[in-house]
């Protein structure tokens, strides 16, 4: 064989990839400074982030946690920091965070809402994450009867009265339905479940209550306020809106001629008028129609406002899913003989709903923080109680330690739904892309 | 048809409306709670400690009225209500009684059919101004910026005082107090303008309150005071009678520390005797117990020690009685006779 020199006969060991394009060193000629204008640029926002964390940054850690009011705090962070310093005033945090969260809610009694609000994620944890066991539904429905009973107190046999409302519409439904046709059957229900609200329920509970007292501490929603109230109208309003708003939809593109014009019309008069016009009129408005006395709670009416203004705006977001859908998967779901009902549930809404999945999202986390609104008709939401405690002489002049705080607790709320959705979104991913 | 359905429930709801107020007292009685309406958060007027408590001088209104009533100053139910709630809240009958530094205007009492029964505190409203701004008088105030809360009686004055002293300015319109405070300090306006007390409370706050002037003039009167319903004369009587019991508590000496000595022994002066129940009937005639004003004197103190409690010049806010001092003391405090 011919001396070859020229062909290398080992391998040669792998090297490092350059020292410029590994480590921190790349990563920053990647991503910063790939061209002279991006290098540029990313100084420009470097030196933007720096002033803007520099300026606040001190101001957050040069703070008090201890003072009993402002001139205190201002006395502390001075004697701390030297006489120039700015620094947070955290103490008004500190006392008032439980008033905060929970509003006027009796100091002992705040295992009520801690317990409620653990019960509703609970029963909402199996609607969320499809991977728990599906019997857990069944206690979810018990959640809609405890929750609030837990919040207002009173006697135990208000949400049992309230449950067999429904117990009694379902066997009037099956009832009349075996003998006279679903529609009659579902009318029959209403009208047997609301006949029981309005009329016997009262009694019924006043017997049992004879027979078994049986409750605990009755909070009126005055003492209702703080972080508690809004979750409250907001748990509400998102949970029920969806329901309402997904009917309203489908009404308003069912070929029958009132129940569309009964969707459109609501729909349309609701998503027509400001919320917070919706809140004068329950707040005020009502007060005149209904007569004096009677004592129709003013948490609730805000509940029902927020709530219908939810699901018309919901509705909207349905109808957007549904026309995104192609044709074609309504007429399969015909050509599969499937009734109206069935097409809906197995091939419409899924696909429906997981279109419209980002704007149901957001929408929800647009009520969440539209309920800081009811400070306006005098409710103390948090910004309302912010008010409130700057008006006590320690706290005058706190301003930007509340918004932060309030703006922290909201933000750690919408961003959780926020990241909820995107799980949702990854996880019904089904198409190939 | 619609139209008369919704006629005939206006008038039931009016007609029982007329025939609930028609008795506030059996009413506040049977509940054992008296409503009052007050303030969502006032400095030194109205403001919840960390407890949840209310405490102020309005709210001391409210408290002395529960106990001459209930006998009890805790047994009230307070209902935060705002510039725009606090009317429809009184007129719905939601509230038995609106202590919420509400200024008494002819439309008020006339229009809105409401009976101011008397006046806890009077206001004026006032300017604050930056001492580096070199200003002593509001007539010099020409071009300033000013900083006024919208759409509220301040707003009106404001263009009135300008418009009389042929002076321009220019309005910086702000939603509340708070943001107020922060735009006055941010430099946004040279000048600040709204009741004098609340001009007080808000200097009292700042890092360095020497370095703003409230400016001598006053351009508005602000007669504040507790409001019902009107149609309601006896309950009207109760909480006239109760804050005059108060400011004539101070008038006779009467405090909060030896209220109960005064009643328990009776007096030479008869004024104290019959106010306090050891002589004559007053408290019968309003439909109350005898010792009314006993209580009320002692669920806060008399109007001096109110005053000087929640808002007075050893409080942060450190008000002087001005306006507010005892007729004898050159004030505007002079209640009827006891008699």
């Amino acid at each position: 064989m011919s001396d070859l020199s020229y062909v290398r006969k080992e391998m040669l060991s792998q090297q490092a990839a350059p020292s410029t394009s590994v480590g921190v060193i790349g990563w920053m000629r990647e991503n910063l400074f790939s061209s002279w204008l991006n290098g540029l640029l990313s100084l420009v926002a470097l030196y933007l982030v720096y002033s803007v964390l520099s300026a606040i940054l001190p101001w957050v850690f040069h703070s008090s946690w201890t003072a009993n009011s402002l001139q205190e705090c201002r006395q502390q962070i001075s004697t701390a920091y030297g006489p120039d310093a700015h620094g947070a005033c955290w103490a008004v945090i500190r006392e008032r965070y439980l008033q905060l969260i929970f509003g006027f809610y009796p100091s002992e009694l705040y295992w009520r809402p801690i317990l409620a609000f653990g019960l509703a994620l609970l029963a909402l944890a199996p609607v969320l994450f499809t991977g728990l066991p599906r019997k857990m539904l069944q206690g979810s429905l018990a959640a809609p009867f405890l929750v609030p009973w837990l919040l207002w107190g009173g006697s135990f046999w208000i949400p049992v009265s309230a449950a067999l409302g429904f117990v009694l519409g379902y066997v009037a439904f099956r009832v009349v339905s075996s003998l006279a046709g679903s529609l009659l059957g579902l009318i029959a229900a209403v009208a047997a479940a609301v006949i029981w609200w309005l009329t016997l329920a009262s009694a019924w509970v006043g017997v049992m209550d004879g027979v078994i007292p049986l409750g605990i501490e009755a909070i009126s929603s005055r003492n209702f306020g703080g972080f508690m109230l809004s979750i409250t109208i907001g748990l509400v309003a998102i949970t029920v809106s969806l329901p309402i708003g997904v009917m309203l939809a489908l009404g308003r593109q069912s070929n029958l001629i009132i129940v569309r014009a009964i969707c459109v019309g609501f729909i349309e008069f609701i998503r027509g008028v400001p919320l917070i016009t919706l809140l004068f009129v329950a707040s005020v408005l009502l007060n005149y129609f209904l007569p004096p006395g009677t004592d129709f709670d003013i948490i609730l009416r805000v509940i029902i406002m927020v709530t219908i203004f939810a699901s018309a705006y919901m509705a909207e977001v349905v109808r957007g899913g549904l026309a995104a859908l192609p044709k074609g998967q309504y007429e399969a779901a015909d050509a599969l003989g499937l009734d109206y009902w069935k097409a809906q549930r197995l091939i419409i809404m899924p696909q429906a709903l997981k279109i419209s999945i980002p704007v149901i999202v957001s929408t929800f986390i647009g009520v969440f923080k539209d309920t800081t609104l009811v400070s306006i008709i005098g409710l103390l939401d948090p910004l309302g109680l912010s008010n409130a405690i700057r008006a006590n002489a320690a706290w005058n002049g706190v301003v930007w330690e509340l918004y932060g705080f309030i703006a922290f607790m909201f933000f750690v709320f919408c961003f959780s739904m926020s990241r909820y959705s995107m799980y949702l979104e990854r996880k019904l991913r089904t198409e190939h892309r | 048809m619609k139209k008369s359905v919704f006629l005939g429930a206006l008038t039931v709801a009016s007609l029982v409306a007329g025939a609930a107020a028609a008795a506030t007292l059996d009413d506040v009685k049977a509940r054992g709670k008296l409503n009052c309406g007050t303030n969502t958060g006032l400095v030194g007027f109205a403001a919840p400690d960390a407890n949840g408590e209310w405490f102020g001088f309005d709210v001391g209104v409210c408290r002395a009225v529960a106990a001459a009533v209930l006998g009890d100053p805790s047994a009230i139910e307070f209902v935060p209500t705002t510039g725009k709630t606090r009317f429809t809240a009184l007129a719905s009958g939601e509230i038995d009684v609106l202590a919420r530094n509400t200024t008494w205007t002819f439309s008020r009492d006339v229009d809105l059919k409401f009976t101011f029964v008397g006046v806890n505190y009077y206001d004026g409203q006032g300017f604050m101004v930056p001492k580096a701004l070199g200003v002593t008088s509001a007539k010099e105030l020409d071009g300033a910026t000013v900083c006024i809360q919208a759409g509220t009686t301040t707003e009106l004055n404001l263009a009135d005082f300008f418009r009389v002293n042929n002076i321009s300015y220019e309005p910086v319109p702000i939603e509340t107090n708070a943001e107020a405070q922060q735009q006055y300090l941010a430099g946004a306006c040279d000048v600040y303008t709204t009741d004098a007390s609340g001009l007080a409370a808000t200097r009292a706050t700042f890092e360095d309150p020497t370095a703003h002037v409230v400016l001598p003039e006053i351009i508005s009167k602000e007669p504040l005071g507790p409001l019902v319903r009107h149609g309601d004369d006896d309950w009207a009587d109760i909480v006239r009678w109760t804050l005059n019991a108060l400011i004539a508590a101070e008038e006779l000496g009467i405090t909060s520390a030896n209220v109960d000595e005064l009643a328990a022994n009776p007096t030479n002066n008869p004024e104290i005797n019959r106010m306090l129940g050891t002589e004559g009937n007053l408290g019968e005639m309003l439909g109350l117990p005898a010792d009314w004003a006993v209580k009320a004197i002692k669920a806060g103190g008399n109007y001096g020690e109110l005053f000087e409690k929640y808002i007075g010049e050893n409080t942060p806010i450190g008000l002087a009685r001005g306006l507010n001092a005892q007729w004898t003391d050159g004030g505007l405090m002079y209640v009827p006779p006891f008699r």
